[in-house]
This record gives structure tokens, C-alpha cells and sequence, in this order.
């Protein structure tokens, strides 16, 4: 490992790609052009805006074609202490770029004492994606949602991306993956931005079992297993992950008002 | 044709010393110190360039001396830290190696280039006690010639290193509460600077590697935060 090399500046993907060139994630040269390898693939995640932030949730079902790659996935993750990333797409590259994100946000932070705002943060996610398109065109696609907790302007944000890196800020909710658009259709009837916490998080967690329930390739609460969705909430204090416990109660009684309340 | 003229190596090593160890001590000291939670960086600073950064989850770096030699330094050491923490794990990037390469690269400054780093510095490492054989402090100390210490308790780099020493060699205690190690750290840096200065919140900088939090250690102190640790 180099002590003192090339790049002076704050990124940490610029640097990799000056002094690190064998460390940088590249997926694309690595498998021929028509390939029918298969890898896990992630589904369904959502964004949404509330009183206080915003909510990110996500399924943990990975799948493989039509079978199960994995059951328990985490398809959410924090980048910083007022930002996270929901993946979907190739399970691979998305994780990977998601830990990418996570330390050229911190190496920032670091190198020029403050952190980055949060369009800036956005950018960088943008960046990413673009450098990833070639894989992208092989199959290989990452299509994140980034939200987080604007602390300059008081408010929550969240954007979607596509594979180009084009990036798009929402102003109310958004979901992707395979399930997306059910998780979209149910947010639209059950989300509005004045709601509170608690009413937050059960939002989240009808739009996760509406999108389980149309799409196969998302993975509902699984309570035989005891594998609850991760949904975290990201406000002016910082990001809070929702507890099992919560999440049980609140589909249980979702499945009680679907079952017409004999349950 | 000119002969150029004859100058021994000592006469050269004393003199580069010489000018480095001038170039030092015309700065502020600072100074590093464990107490019950973790360890404490305190720094004669009222300016906002800062003499203290993080570097990595439980590192934190303390130079004194030339400022842009010293944050250029601090760069180099994130950029280090962050490389490896990338391509092994986070729990990999460790304050000893790091103070190796840093003794490595300005030992090598000292005896090739015309003129030495005017910096001292150190690393400071805290424990993480969910870590075996990671639980205890580790303070290093690196020089301008590439001298490389360990230190137990506390350790000073720049301005007048002994009188503030001397404080800390007598009134160091194990396990202090933060507010207490804020308060000694302070007379040590007074005694420092002549004894005669009285510092302010607002001509310290403070920060911490808190034990308590969760990956990333490092905590810098508000003016308020440290205003309120002096007077309570």
C-alpha cells in the first residue's frame, strides 16, 4: 500500500482510480457480453417523505432467476449519519457501491473538515453510477433510491437514479426494483408528507407487503422465519432503524384488517 | 572548475535538526491524553485551522509545526487509512502502522531533501474493548528527523514540550472523567506557553476519541461544549 501517492484531492473514488487503479470496483471487463451467469439479484425498495424526514425501506429477498439466492439481505444502507442508499438491481455491484459511497462520503468529510451537502452527496452517488454504465449495458445494473436529511434546509430528500447516472429528485415518494410499481401504487393511497413517525412506518410496511403481494420476486415479512423488512428513518437527529418488534405488530395488524378483522 | 565545499554528515544532520526543532518551537503545543472514556486532544489554537483530524475510526491525528506540512501530512494519512479500510476491513487499519509509514516518510524527508519537515506529530489510538487485543490506547509520538515513540498517559509535541511535561508528569491521573483531563490538559498547555497566558474555550481546540460511540470515534468539541467542561 502506498504511503504518499499520486492524487491530491478529496474523493475517494478519484483516488482509487490515480493510485489504486486494481481497487476500483469494475465489473464490466469481467464477463462476457452475453452472459447467462446468473446473480442475486435484489427487488423491491421505496423512499418516502414524512413530517420529520424520510423513510427508506426495503424487501430481503434476493433471487436468482426464479430461484431464492437470499432470504435475510439488507437492502438499505447507511452512508453517513444523514444519508442512506436503497439498492436494487444486481446484488454485487450494488453492495459494493453502496460501501463506496459510504467512505468517499467519510474520506470528504476528513480531508476538507466538512462534510459534503446533501445535493452534493446526490452528485457523488451520480458519479457512480455513470462510471458503472458499462456493466450496466451488460446486465449488471444498479438503480439506487438516496435519501436523507437536508441539514441546511431543514427537510428530508430523497432521489431516484437511472442506469446512466441521471439523477432525479422526488418530491413526495418513490420505489424501485421489481415490486416498485405496486409499492408506488400503494404509497400514493397511503402516504401524505404531514404524517407522523409511527404512521410512517406502518406506511412503509402495508407499501412492502402490497409489492410482496403482486410481485414473486419480493420477499414479504416472512414470520415463520422471523425476517421483518428493514425500514430506517432518517430525521434532523439522525437515522433510527425500526424495530422488529414494531414491524411485527404493525403487519399483524394489516393482515387482521385484510382478513376482514376475523383474525 | 569549483569544488563544492566539504560538509560532514553530522554537521549536516546538526544543522537540519537545528532548523527543525526552531521551526517547531515557534508553535503552540499540543497534546494528547487518555482519561476514563477515551482519549483527549487538546490544542492552543484560536485560529480555524485545525491542528487536530481524524483519521480513522479510533485514529486521531495531532500535529504542531509547519501547518501546510502538517495537514498535507493528515492527508496523506486518511487517504492511507481509508485505502485500507477499503481493501481489507475497518478493524485492519491500525495506529501503529500508521505512525510507521508516518516515521518512515519524514525520516526519509529528513536525510534526502535540503530541508527538513518542520512538523511533529502524533497518533493517537483508542481501544475498543468488543475487540479482543484491539482494548488498549495506543499514543505515538513522531518527530521531525522520523523519531518514533510510544507513549502511556500522554504525550506533548511542540512549543515548550518540558514545563508542560513537567505539569502532566505530576498530575496525570488514570481513568480521570473527561471534564477533569479538559482541565489538565489546559494548565499543561498554560504552562506550555510561559504560564502566564490564561486560555479560553475560545483559544482551545478539543476534540475526542470517544470509547462510547459507535464506529467513528472521533469527536470534535464545540467552543460551548468546552466552555462548559472548564466551568463546571
Amino acid at each position: 500500500m502506498l504511503f504518499k501517492g499520486n492524487y491530491h484531492g478529496a474523493s475517494f473514488a478519484e483516488l482509487l482510480q490515480v493510485d489504486y487503479p486494481h481497487l476500483m470496483p469494475q465489473f464490466a471487463s469481467q464477463l462476457p457480453a452475453s452472459s447467462d451467469v446468473s446473480i442475486p439479484h435484489g427487488t423491491t425498495v421505496l423512499a418516502f417523505k414524512f413530517a420529520e424526514g424520510v423513510v427508506v425501506a426495503g424487501d430481503r429477498l434476493a433471487t436468482e432467476g426464479h430461484r431464492v439466492a437470499s432470504r435475510d439481505v439488507e437492502k438499505v444502507f447507511e452512508t453517513d449519519s444523514h444519508s442512506l442508499m436503497a439498492i436494487s438491481g444486481a446484488a454485487g455491484p450494488c453492495i459494493e457501491m453502496a460501501r463506496l459511497l459510504g467512505v468517499e462520503l467519510e474520506h470528504y468529510e476528513k480531508i476538507e473538515g466538512e462534510a459534503l451537502e446533501l445535493d452534493g452527496k446526490a452528485n457523488r452517488l451520480s458519479n457512480l453510477i455513470r462510471q458503472n454504465l458499462p456493466a450496466a449495458m451488460q446486465g449488471l445494473v444498479v438503480v439506487p433510491l438516496y435519501a436523507g436529511y437536508d441539514l441546511r434546509r431543514n427537510v428530508g430528500r430523497l432521489w431516484k437514479f437511472d442506469i446512466t447516472g441521471g439523477r432525479y429528485e422526488e418530491a413526495e415518494f418513490e420505489a424501485t426494483g421489481s415490486g416498485g410499481l405496486y409499492a408506488r401504487e400503494s404509497l400514493k393511497n397511503h402516504c401524505d408528507a404531514g404524517m407522523d413517525r409511527d404512521a410512517a412506518i406502518a406506511a412503509a410496511v402495508r407499501a412492502l407487503t402490497d409489492a410482496a403481494d403482486e410481485d414473486r420476486a419480493t420477499g414479504g415479512i416472512d414470520l415463520q422465519r422471523g425476517i421483518y423488512s428493514i425500514i430506517k428513518v432518517c430525521t434532523e437527529t439522525g437515522i433510527e432503524t425500526a424495530p422488529e418488534s414494531e414491524i411485527d405488530t404493525l403487519y399483524r395488524a394489516l393482515l387482521a384488517e385484510r382478513s376482514g378483522g376475523n383474525d | 572548475m569549483s569544488m563544492p565545499f566539504y560538509v560532514s554528515p553530522e554537521q549536516v544532520m546538526a544543522d537540519k535538526a537545528e532548523f527543525a526543532r526552531k521551526g517547531i518551537a515557534r508553535g503552540k503545543s499540543n497534546l494528547a491524553l487518555e482519561f476514563g472514556g477515551g482519549i483527549l486532544l487538546i490544542a492552543e489554537n484560536s485560529t480555524g485551522l485545525n491542528k487536530i483530524g481524524e483519521i480513522y475510526d479510533r485514529i486521531a491525528f495531532a500535529g504542531v509545526g509547519k501547518f501546510s506540512e502538517f495537514d498535507q501530512l493528515r492527508k496523506i494519512g486518511v487517504r492511507f487509512a481509508d485505502t485500507k479500510g477499503y481493501s481489507y476491513s475497518r478493524d485492519d487499519v491500525r495506529g501503529k502502522g500508521l505512525a510507521n509509514a508516518y516515521s518512515q516518510v519524514i525520516g526519509d524527508a529528513f536525510t534526502r531533501d535540503p530541508k527538513p519537515l518542520e512538523v511533529e506529530m502524533i497518533i493517537a489510538e483508542v481501544g475498543d474493548l468488543r475487540l479482543a487485543g484491539h482494548e488498549n490506547n495506543s499514543i505515538y509520538k513522531v518527530m521531525y528527523d522520523g523519531f518514533i515513540s510510544d507513549h502511556h498517559g500522554w504525550a506533548v509535541i511542540g512549543g515548550n514540550e518540558e514545563d508542560a511535561e513537567a505539569v502532566l508528569r505530576s498530575e496525570y491521573a488514570e481513568g480521570a472523567p473527561m471534564g477533569d483531563a479538559v482541565h489538565l490538559g489546559r494548565k499543561a498547555l498554560e504552562r506550555g506557553t510561559g504560564g502566564s497566558s490564561s486560555l479560553g474555550a475560545e483559544n482551545l481546540e478539543v476534540c475526542v476519541l470517544d470509547q462510547s460511540l459507535p464506529v467513528r470515534k472521533f469527536r470534535r468539541l464545540s467552543t460551548d461544549e468546552v466552555r462548559g467542561l472548564l466551568d463546571g
